[in-house]
């Protein structure tokens, strides 16, 4: 039973927890940005009017979406010593995360354009905006609210799918609740103590999520 | 050498199948069990029992605030600290079966409540009794929403299935990754294990986009 859940041995691996939990936050930071950069570019070509591109796009993007991120991980950390390149667990881990949500947000953002009816666009072209003043007062306001909650959602799981770096040795939040079991055999008090760091994080991200949603929606009128 | 690499891995192909069936198995077992308690607790959700709201709410954001493979972990070396010892393949279909339920859940409660108040009002003032008014009126225009969500759904759960492959269930990524240790490339394994999940999720996918294409179409 857990009558012997020792709170002292968690406050003693309380700094290491701790590291580990920036090592989340950095994992996750880097990662959000690196899908980011991905996604805007697949979304990019997905909607351009080439073929190619956006036969290329839509490969990339259903087939990271019929996969599962643990497979890609592996993919990856076995793959790529196989071609080669070595490189650090941290940078292959953060590659695999960034390629697996950026196909998720290239989606979010195709949805977040095509939401906005070309007859607003026409619109704002005759009444005389610039592009600048059409995108900062027509595309984006309307764009923002469609996008924004969905790419929080996504940022929330992609805080929990950096849990699966620690299968490739990462040193990151679920890690190190592994890494006390094996030290004290403990594995209550490691694995509570991380599932209480990602709750942190969730909630966090959940309530800005939930007032962006209040906030951002441009009044949707259909 | 990649020639013998790839002669290799043909011939433990009966390995992937096998691994691929277990991979079906803890899905469908835990797809089917997920969606029952998940339409129970979502229709729960939209009681007007505040206990049961506030506690199926709770339990949904712990299980979707943490990562499954957290979860999975706590499932199977702390349960045993509660004197529940379970094996690898029933450890993951609880896990499974829990986290497939909380997000069901939250699908059932969001279609329910898409459905208009009136609706409601009516078929109450029709004389419908609760359950013919869930039966009749409420779930049959609810689906419309449902649906392609829990389609969607199961296509996560099914990625999310991989990874009871490190609790020791012989999945097709644990084939995989047993199968890396002998033939070191990952590129053409991990490849072949991508192509097995791709072969089942792909299908799902356009199902739901299509059926969530068929359901708008409906509205209007």
């Amino acid at each position: 039973m857990l009558e012997t859940f020792n709170f002292r041995v968690i406050f003693e691996y309380m700094p290491f927890f701790l590291k580990c939990f920036t090592a989340t936050l950095w994992l996750s930071g880097v990662g959000l940005v690196g899908a980011l950069a991905v996604g805007t570019l697949a979304c990019a070509m997905r909607i351009s009017g080439s073929k190619l591109l956006s036969t290329a796009a839509g490969v990339y993007i259903e087939s990271i979406r019929s996969t599962p991120l643990l497979v890609q991980i592996y993919f990856f950390y076995f793959g790529l010593p196989s071609l080669g390149i070595m490189v650090t667990e941290e940078i292959t881990g953060v590659v695999a995360l960034s390629l697996n949500s950026g196909a998720y947000i290239a989606e979010i953002l195709r949805a977040g354009v095509q939401s906005i009816p070309f007859g607003q666009i026409e619109a704002s072209l005759s009444s005389g905006l610039s592009y600048f003043q059409r995108m900062r007062y027509i595309v984006f306001p309307q764009a923002l609210g469609v996008t924004i909650p969905p790419m929080l959602g996504q940022a929330i799981v992609l805080v929990k799918d950096s849990a699966l770096l620690s299968l490739i040795a990462v040193t990151e939040l679920t890690r190190a609740g592994q890494i006390m079991t094996s030290e004290r055999f403990m594995p209550a008090e490691g694995f509570f103590t991380s599932a209480v760091f990602y709750l942190v994080i969730y909630f966090m991200l959940k309530s800005l999520a939930g007032w962006s949603e209040k906030r951002l929606i441009f009044r949707e009128s259909r | 050498m990649w020639k013998n690499y790839l002669t290799r891995l043909v011939q433990s192909l009966p390995f992937f199948i096998t691994g691929l069936w277990m991979t079906i198995a803890v899905s469908a077992i835990s797809l089917a069990a997920g969606t029952l308690i998940g339409f129970f607790l979502g229709i729960l959700r939209t009681r007007p029992n505040r206990l049961f709201r506030y506690l199926i709410g709770a339990w949904v954001d712990v299980i979707r605030g943490t990562p499954f493979l957290v979860q999975i972990f706590i499932v199977f070396f702390i349960l045993p600290e509660f004197g529940i010892h379970l094996d690898a393949f029933p450890a993951a279909i609880l896990a499974l079966t829990n986290l497939g339920a909380c997000f069901i859940c939250e699908i059932v409660a969001a279609g329910i409540r898409s459905v208009p108040w009136g609706q409601k009002e009516a078929a109450s003032s029709s004389g419908l009794t609760e359950w013919q008014q869930l039966r009749y009126v409420v779930m049959p225009q609810a689906m419309r929403t449902i649906l392609p969500s829990l389609v969607g759904q199961y296509v996560l759960l099914i990625k999310d299935s991989s990874v009871v492959s490190v609790i020791g269930v012989t999945d097709v990524t644990r084939v995989g990754w047993l199968t890396v240790q002998r033939i070191p490339h990952g590129l053409m394994v991990f490849g072949l294990v991508g192509l097995l999940y791709f072969i089942i999720c792909y299908p799902l996918i356009r199902l739901s986009n299509l059926l969530e294409k068929k359901m708008a179409k409906g509205t209007r």
